[in-house]
Parts: C-alpha cells; sequence; structure tokens
C-alpha cells in the first residue's frame, strides 16, 4: 500500500517524498518478462535442437541412438518436402495477397458516407474473432459439403453439378476459409490508415481534375503504405503457423495438398511419432520464419520509429 | 440482479468436484455411436459404483489414436482407461505400456464370476492375450460386410447375392447410380487413415491377390495385385460414388448410408446394428445384408477382423477404479442394459460374447444379419490374411509398431489418387518407397 | 472521425453510383457475415432440417440443441475462462512494469527488447510442442489449467508489452519530470502515472489478449485431454463431420463462439490498435 495510489492525475499536486525502501531500478522491471519469455520460449527450443541429432521415436521405447545430422539429411532430400514448403508459402501468400485486395476495397467503400456504416463495420470483425477450429468445421460441413452443403445447393440451383471443394480444390477450399477469418483484419487496419488521410490533399487532386485512378495511386496507396506494411508483417507471423483450420477441415490431405509446416510437424510427431525428425524439422521452420522475421521486423520498427517522431 | 450471480455460478461449478470425496477417473474412447451409448450409460454406473467419478474424452478415430500413443508411451497418465483397437493390444503390451488383466481378475472373484470371461469368443480372447497374460477387455468386435439397399435394388430389377464378388458390386453400383437424384451406386471409405481408407483397401488388396509384404519383408505394393486392386477401387467410387468421397469415413458413409443416399456400402458388421435402429436410421426396412465381397484372388483376407477394447495404461494410480468400470462396461448385464435403455436388442455392441448369440432376444431383433456377423468374425483369420504367405500377422494392418505411421502415409498418398491429384502408378510408387524405408529404417529388411 | 469531401455535386449520376457502391458494399459485408448466420439459424433446426437439401430457411426454432450441448459446454467454458483470465493477469503482472520502463527510461537497448518480443511470436508453437509436451509431463503440467496458463502467459506477453510501450510512451513526459523534480520514486511514478493514465490502452490490451488465449487451438489440443480442456477442444470433439450432429454442432459452435464476439463488436475501434501492435492509431 503506497500512499500513491491516490495520486491525482495532474502536475500540480505531487506525491510526498519517498520513504527508503526496495530501490526499483528500469532493469529490474524489464527483467521478470525478459525472463520468463527466455524460460517459456529458449528452453524448449534448445531442447528441440537437442532431440533434432538423434532418432527418437516413441513407439520404440528401446533405444534413441545420437545420428547427427541424419534426421536433417533425410528431411532436405525428400523431395515431397519441397511440395510441403511451397504450400506454406503459397497458403500464406494466397491469403495475404487475397485478404489486402478485398479488405482494401472493403477499406475504401467504408470510407464512405453512407446509412448504416458504424454497424456494418462494427459486423464486420465477426469472422475475425471466430475460432478457427469453428471456421473449419462451419465451412466444411454446412458449406462445402459436395451432399448436403450449401455451396452445393446453389451449383444444382443453376444446374450445375455440386463441386467437391476439399476434394478437388483443398488448397483453394483453405485459402477461402483463413481469407473469411483475416479480411476483417486488413480491412479495419487500412481503413484506419485511410482515415487519417487529410482531406486537403484529395480535394487539391480533385480540383487539378485527376482520375479516380491517379487519385488512388498517388495519393492513397502511398499514404496506405505503413498500414499495409503492418498488416504484412501481422498476417505472416500468423499464416505462416496456420494449423487449426487444416486439421478442422482437410487434415493436410488429399495426398498432401494441403499440409503446411506445422501441420506436417505436427503429423511426424503426434502421429508418427518420430520426435528426432519433427524436432529436425521444427529447428529448420524456425529458421525458415526467423530470417522471414528479422526482414518484416526491420519494416515495421521503421514504421513505429517514423510514427515516434517526435 | 441476475448478471451478478454468473460468477458465483462459475464458482460453485469449480468447486463442485472437490466437494465429494470420491475417485474419479479418465476414459479415452472413440466417438463411435456405441462408445457414446457407453458414455450416456454412466449414471447407470453409479448407481452400483456412487464413489467413482466418471469423465470421458471423446474424439474421433484418428485423433484418439494419436492421444492415447502419445500419452501412454512418455508414461503421462492422463487416462485411466484408454480404449485400444486389437493392432496395438499386443504390440503395447510387450512394450509395457499396458496393465495385465489376469492378475486383477484374481484379485477379485466376485468379479471375475459375474463377468464370465470364457463367455468372450475364443479368437477374439486369443487376440488380446500376450504370453497367457490378458491385456483388455473386448467392448465390441466387427468384421466387414456388405450392406444393400433393398428398395433400390428392387427399382433397378437386382438381386444381392449372398457371397458377391467385387465385379458384380460394380456392375450393381453402375446401374443404380443416379446422382441428380442424390442416390449414389456405392459408398466406400476415401478418408485418409490407417483405420480409416487403408483398412478398407487392404482387404480389397488381399482378395485381389496382394499382400503389404513378402517373407523377406521387401514392400510388394509394385505388383499387379495392389494396381488392379487400387484402379478397381478408384474407378468404382469416382464414377459410382458420392462427390467428396476422400472426406468420408466410416461416421460419414453411415450417414449417407442411413438417409438412403447409397446403393450398398461395404464396411464394418457393427454399422448392422446402427442401420436397423429407427432413431438414426431412415432405411431399417430396406437395409440388406451380404457377406464382403470378394476378388479374383483369394477370398481370404476380404473381410477384416476388429475389436476396440478397454485396456488400464501402466501409469494409471486408479487401477482398481478403472477396472471396476471396464469390466461393467464389457460385462453381459451391460448389454442387458444397452437392450433395455435402447428398446432394441439389435443396439447391443455385437461380437464379444457367445451368449449374444445365443440369446433368443438378440436372435431376433437381429436375424437378418447375426449369423453373418458371428460367421465373418470367426471366419476372419489374422494368422493367415493373404494368399501367398507373409511374415506379419493382421488382415487389414500389419503387426508391426511402425504400421501406424506408414499406414496413415500410405492411406494420404491413395486418398491423393482417389481425388485425382496423383496419378495411380505415382500413388503406388510412392507407397513402395514409404513401406520399404519403414521396414529397413525398423531393422526387418536384412 | 469521417472524412467526406465538402465539395458534391449532387448530380443523378452521382447519386446512382452511391447507391450501388453503398449496396456494393452491404453485399460484400453480408455475404462475410453469412457463415456465422447461417451456423446460429442451423442450431435452432431440428437434425434433419439441418442436414436437409435444398436448405431449409424458415422453420420454428427449437432449443433442444442448447440443452443437449450444455453439459459438456459448462466445464469447457469455465475452463476457457480461467485459462483466458488467469493467462491475461500474469501476463499484465509480468508486462506492465516492462512496457512501463521501456517507454519511460528509453535506454538504446529499448528497441532491441520490444524487437526480441516480438520475435518470439515467430517461433511457431509446432516447433517446440514436443520438448514442450515432455517438459509437461515431468513437472505435472500435463492437462492442468496452470500449464495452459503458462503458454498462455507466454503468447501474449509480447503483445502486452508492445501495446502497453505505445500508450505510455504518448504520457506526456513533462508530467513524468515534475513528479521526478518532487522526488518521486518510481514505484510512485509507476502506480501514480503511468497506470491510471494509461486505463483505456490497459482495457484495451486486456481483450485482446483475453480474445486470443480463448481462441487458442494448438497448445489446448495437445497439452489437455480432460480435466483442463477448454472451449477448442470441445469443439474438436466434433470434428468428425457426423451428419446427423450439425445442428447440435452449430449450437455447440454458437456457444463458443458468441462471447468473443459480443466483446469484439464493443470494443471494435480498440481492437484495431491492438491488432496492428499499436503501429496504427
Amino acid at each position: 500500500m503506497t500512499t500513491a495510489q491516490s495520486l491525482p492525475t495532474t502536475t500540480t499536486r505531487v506525491p510526498p517524498a519517498p520513504k527508503r525502501g526496495i530501490r526499483l531500478t528500469p532493469a529490474a522491471l524489464i527483467w521478470p518478462a525478459m525472463l520468463y519469455l527466455i524460460l517459456t520460449t529458449q528452453v524448449p527450443f534448445f531442447m528441440t535442437v537437442y532431440y533434432s541429432f538423434f532418432r527418437y521415436n516413441l513407439v520404440d521405447p528401446t533405444s534413441r541412438p545420437f545420428i547427427g545430422l541424419e534426421n536433417y539429411q533425410n528431411l532436405l532430400t525428400d523431395p515431397q518436402n519441397l511440395r510441403i514448403l511451397l504450400n506454406t508459402v503459397v497458403l500464406a501468400g494466397g491469403t495475404l495477397i487475397l485478404t489486402l485486395i478485398i479488405g482494401g476495397a472493403l477499406a475504401l467503400l467504408l470510407n464512405r458516407n453512407f446509412l448504416g456504416r458504424a454497424l456494418l463495420r462494427t459486423l464486420l470483425i465477426s469472422s475475425f474473432l471466430v475460432m478457427p477450429i469453428v471456421t473449419a468445421v462451419i465451412w466444411k460441413n454446412m458449406l462445402l459439403s459436395p451432399t448436403s452443403g450449401l455451396f452445393a445447393w446453389v451449383s444444382q440451383s443453376f444446374g450445375q453439378a455440386p463441386v467437391d471443394w476439399l476434394g478437388q480444390h483443398p488448397m483453394l477450399s483453405v485459402i477461402m476459409m483463413i481469407t473469411w477469418e483475416w479480411t476483417p483484419f486488413a480491412a479495419l487496419i487500412l481503413l484506419t490508415g485511410l482515415q487519417s488521410l487529410p482531406d486537403d490533399q484529395i480535394e487539391a487532386a480533385r480540383l487539378d481534375g485527376a482520375s479516380p485512378w491517379q487519385e488512388f495511386q498517388h495519393i492513397v496507396l502511398p499514404h496506405w503504405m505503413q498500414a499495409i506494411q503492418v498488416v504484412v508483417l501481422m498476417e505472416t507471423i500468423a499464416l505462416l503457423q496456420v494449423y487449426g483450420e487444416i486439421y478442422g477441415s482437410t487434415s493436410g490431405g488429399p495426398g498432401i495438398a494441403t499440409t503446411n509446416l506445422p501441420y506436417f510437424i505436427y503429423q511426424k510427431a503426434f502421429a508418427e511419432y518420430n520426435i528426432g525428425l519433427a524436432s529436425a524439422a521444427g529447428v529448420l521452420t524456425v529458421i525458415f520464419t526467423n530470417i522471414l522475421a528479422v526482414y518484416l521486423l526491420r519494416l515495421i520498427s521503421r514504421t513505429t520509429a517514423s510514427n515516434r517522431g517526435g | 440482479m441476475p448478471r451478478s450471480r454468473f460468477p458465483l455460478v462459475l464458482l460453485t461449478l469449480a468447486l463442485g468436484g472437490a466437494a465429494q470425496a470420491a475417485t474419479t477417473i479418465t476414459i479415452a474412447t472413440v466417438n463411435n455411436p456405441d462408445m457414446v451409448t457407453m458414455q450416456k450409460l454412466t449414471p447407470e454406473f453409479n448407481k452400483k459404483y456412487p464413489d467413482i467419478n466418471v469423465k470421458w474424452v471423446v474424439l474421433p478415430e484418428n485423433e484418439l489414436r494419436q492421444k492415447i500413443t502419445l500419452d501412454v508411451a512418455s508414461g503421462a497418465g492422463s487416462f485411466d482407461i484408454a480404449t485400444v483397437g486389437v493392432y496395438e493390444v499386443p504390440i503395447w503390451a510387450k512394450n509395457g505400456w499396458l496393465d495385465p488383466l489376469t492378475p486383477l481378475f484374481q484379485k477379485n472373484p466376485s468379479i471375475a464370476a459375474s463377468y464370465k470371461l470364457n463367455d468372450i469368443l475364443p479368437s477374439v480372447r486369443g487376440a488380446l492375450t500376450v504370453n497367457g497374460q490378458l491385456y483388455a477387455v473386448p467392448f465390441y468386435a466387427e468384421s466387414s460386410m456388405t450392406f444393400y439397399n433393398k428398395d433400390l435394388f428392387k427399382k433397378a430389377g437386382l438381386t444381392m447375392p449372398q457371397n458377391p464378388t467385387w465385379q458384380q458390386i460394380q456392375t450393381f453400383a453402375s446401374k443404380i447410380h443416379n446422382p441428380s437424384q442424390g442416390v449414389y451406386g456405392i459408398c466406400l471409405r476415401g478418408l485418409p487413415g490407417w483405420g480409416e481408407n487403408m483398412a478398407f483397401i487392404t482387404t480389397m488388396v488381399n482378395t485381389f491377390g496382394g499382400r503389404w509384404y513378402d517373407q523377406n519383408w521387401r514392400a510388394q505394393l509394385n505388383t499387379p495385385a495392389w494396381k488392379n486392386a487400387l484402379t478397381f477401387y478408384v474407378n468404382t467410387l469416382k464414377k459410382y460414388g458420392p462427390p467428396g468421397a476422400t472426406s468420408n469415413g466410416f461416421t460419414e458413409n453411415l450417414t449417407l448410408m442411413s438417409q438412403g443416399k447409397c446403393g450398398m456400402w461395404v464396411d464394418a458388421t457393427v454399422a448392422a446394428g446402427f442401420l436397423s435402429d429407427p432413431s438414426s436410421s431412415k432405411i431399417v426396412n430396406s437395409v440388406g445384408f451380404a457377406n464382403a465381397p470378394v476378388g479374383p484372388g483369394t477370398p481370404r483376407g476380404s473381410n477384416w477382423f476388429w475389436s476396440w477394447n478397454l485396456a488400464i495404461p501402466k501409469s494409471t494410480k486408479k487401477e482398481d477404479a478403472a477396472f471396476k468400470f471396464l469390466t461393467w462396461a464389457t460385462s453381459p448385464e451391460y448389454i442387458n442394459l444397452v437392450a433395455k435403455t435402447k428398446g432394441t436388442w439389435a443396439a447391443v455392441p455385437p461380437g464379444t460374447r457367445t451368449s449374444t448369440y445365443t440369446n433368443p432376444n438378440y436372435k431376433k431383433a437381429a436375424g437378418a444379419f447375426s449369423n453373418i456377423v458371428l460367421s465373418s468374425i470367426n471366419r476372419a483369420d489374422v494368422t493367415r490374411p493373404t494368399k501367398d504367405p507373409v511374415p506379419y500377422t493382421g488382415i487389414q494392418y500389419v503387426s508391426i509398431p511402425q504400421f501406424q505411421a506408414l499406414g496413415t502415409r500410405v492411406g494420404q498418398i491413395m486418398a491423393g489418387a482417389l481425388s485425382g491429384q496423383t496419378s495411380i502408378d505415382q500413388a503406388l510408387k510412392q507407397g513402395q518407397d514409404e513401406a520399404n524405408r519403414v521396414a529397413r529404417e525398423a531393422g526387418y529388411q536384412k | 472521425m469521417t472524412t467526406v469531401p465538402a465539395s458534391r455535386t449532387v448530380s443523378d449520376r452521382h447519386r446512382w453510383r452511391n447507391i450501388l457502391l453503398t449496396l456494393l458494399t452491404y453485399l460484400i459485408a453480408l455475404a462475410f457475415l453469412f457463415p456465422l448466420v447461417w451456423m446460429i439459424l442451423n442450431a435452432f433446426k431440428t437434425e434433419a432440417q439441418a442436414f436437409a437439401t435444398p436448405p431449409v430457411f424458415f422453420f420454428t426454432p427449437i432449443l433442444d440443441n442448447f440443452q443437449r450441448a450444455l453439459p459438456t459446454y459448462l466445464p469447457a467454458l469455465r475452463n476457457s475462462l480461467i485459462a483466458a483470465l488467469g493467462s491475461t493477469l500474469l501476463a499484465f503482472i509480468l508486462g506492465l512494469p516492462a512496457a512501463f520502463a521501456l517507454a519511460v527510461y528509453p535506454t538504446r537497448r529499448a528497441q532491441g527488447v520490444l524487437t526480441w518480443m516480438l520475435s518470439t511470436k515467430f517461433m511457431p508453437a509446432v516447433g517446440v510442442i514436443v520438448p514442450l509436451f515432455l517438459l509437461f509431463r515431468n513437472l505435472g503440467l500435463l492437462d492442468t489449467l496452470p500449464g495452459l496458463i503458462l503458454m498462455y502467459t507466454t503468447m501474449n506477453l509480447p503483445l502486452v508489452v508492445w501495446m502497453m510501450h505505445s500508450y505510455m510512451s504518448e504520457i506526456p513526459f513533462a508530467i513524468y519530470e515534475a513528479a521526478k523534480v518532487d522526488g518521486a520514486s518510481v514505484a510512485q511514478e509507476f502506480f501514480g502515472i503511468a497506470l491510471p493514465l494509461s486505463m483505456p490502452g490497459i482495457a484495451a490490451t486486456a481483450l485482446l489478449a483475453l480474445i486470443f488465449a480463448w481462441n487458442e487451438v494448438f497448445f489446448a489440443l495437445n497439452l489437455t485431454s480432460a480435466d483442463a480442456a477448454p472451449l477448442s477442444v470441445f469443439i474438436g470433439e466434433f470434428k468428425t463431420s457426423q451428419g446427423l450432429f450439425w445442428a447440435q454442432l452449430s449450437a455447440a459452435a454458437t456457444l463458443t463462439v458468441l462471447p468473443v464476439l459480443v466483446f469484439g463488436w464493443i470494443a471494435q475501434r480498440q481492437l484495431v490498435r491492438g491488432l496492428s501492435f499499436g503501429a496504427v492509431k
């Protein structure tokens, strides 16, 4: 209980002089959080590195020999794994591009004045808040199912054969689901960016007789850059780790059509109990993501720095 | 104000568990209808043993396997009773992951007396016994058989023989198939998983004359038998099956069949009871039964053998309470209870006890299929599953610890072939490499 | 704040274009809402209606599905609430002081610390799940709420530090200066100035942390089984499309999603700032 609790939030009245007690230095304030994160992220990671050098399979409890880099070699020489890397990139990249385009269009549309705008804006965030597993089960069953799904009924109403979405276009189906989840995020961030655009710039451009496209190209887009960078960074972090949507809809199939890196590691570890190989794949994934992260983080620290330019 | 009461409700929920001094056991099981019934009958168990709380973890087959294996293998001890398949029991027993039940029966003579171990079918008991010790008790046992829709057969002017061949089945399917009316010639498993599509595909391969490995553990997926079987499977399902077959496992096909959308379905015998149950099936009066189809190679291994069993993991600390539940849920008394609560004998867990098949009530209710089920289970010989000799046991699986991983991988590859993502030749080549790699790494191939 | 260009020549063509654009906005928004609406509708149907082709749009709503889902839903709800609230609280206890120190005593290393914290978000959970599982087993944390709280705190701590750092940096420096002159201690600055002035930020950040913990799937699925299983696991149990249970599944999903939806609608503006880690205001 300190006397400081009843302090008003103005500078005119000042707290009484401190009693002698524990000295809190800034470093002491930062360390608990740092220590916590180091313990909960770095320790498991180094354990993963350790396991990756062993042949370690849970269903064979008798032996766990050290095999050096053999797990890595197996991973890097299996041509199938190139496809998995590609899946990861296609899934993240495809979703990112779609959310930027649809989200951008929505942001521009929502930036006009019309009846019910605030309500739409509020409701729009809904799909972003839905749990990934729920997304997967709704889409898989009630929308995409070729026998009783809604999409099948729509195409039958137009005299078309129902599309077996998850069988014939698995990757597209998963991208659709995740786009549905992430578009509101992109739309709202881009809308916020749009709203900080000074009116007079648009006005000036209009008076100069600029076409809407020129207006977009020369005024809106440059101003949007920061918001776009934020969307790209945040979505990349999230989309490289997509798991729940795949787990709940396609289980990585058919074949390996929708197996991305996280799902692949999950299968190796939890379906084949191959802890050694899964650990090696985990290490490679962490390295791959971090290379990407360093590059993107440079972007965002630049933007936040310029943001706080004061 | 009602709003302020909400946290209170939560608090009582949180404290409710601590109020009674009872043992709580956690049971992991599959979300098959039979196990869901077992879960619903928990209050009946509590009438007999009021001091044992039962917690359930009910998951789809693939997920359940992963969770239990990981838990048992790492000795985490989350579960006091695990639902394990006949494939796992001997392997896990050898790994020392399961408690032998024989000493427990000796310790509890009163339970042993009412339980009547000798009533359990010898073939089923044998599959769960390792070195003279029983490691699990069967909840239900099954083989595979053919189900068909009599109305659709009549409409097409067809009759189903008692012992159909795969060629006949394909012809029937082509005549019944009418997708514009929402009717499909045949429904088969396509959902990837060693216990899903691979269980079915392996029986087909067997009866087409193929096998997973030869006597020297060389993989055989590149043989004509595999190619013929797989080509036949993919063509039949593509031409005369429902769309989206790669998402259909046992449960999905059961739904399609019971809605009257399939002309035929080849799958687990346990479905016979569900299809005859008015509360979940629309085709109670028109469902017909026949033996599993036979291919051009051999009748051997054309119908599988499987049982879901309850076992006690080594890592549990509540052995006694677990034993009480497991003997209750697989007892003759429990079978009577299901018949009473479900209102029909057709819905009892099948394939485990001689007394079930000699029971006049059961014969009356399940007469249409009980003989086929019993003879299929007795005919299924896990020790001689294929035309040519093999170094493993198991009809629709290979009895090595690595088969879960192998079957799941190959199951994914086969689903890829079914959906047209890969060609059949490519799929078989990938499967062949995979099977050889597993046999090599596990040290079977010399 | 809306920006409307002031000079509008209201010609007919203009008006039509406006109406069309508004319609388009509504259409896209409805398309995004539709799957959720459909799910909620299905929750009030009988199983046969939910499964029917052609789909049933008009029906007499029933509550049976909710009643059936409730017994398994409530324990999972309890676990989700405890895990979300507990992890948010812990993340704040650890994160607030750190955010304060980084904002008020900026050193050259502050940006580095912030960046490193964010970089932990790049560690794919699946990459460390195996050792985590084994660690949890050895520490007896498997299938316990403390275990779940531990992991969710790891997930949300960087978010709390970043967001609160962004809010606390906005407090005018002169206020701290004045307090220092009067000899206020670090603790007094923290409790007397930083905390009360960043209350709105605390509310927004807490909300976001709650939502993320609520929706987390991966750790929940792999580190819990029964006792501590939260709502994500409860929904996962419906995973196989047991066509016979679509209505029940919809009811369960509706119950799971609804609390988060309501929160999200209320605090939608603050969410945007939180989601961008304070980079977009």
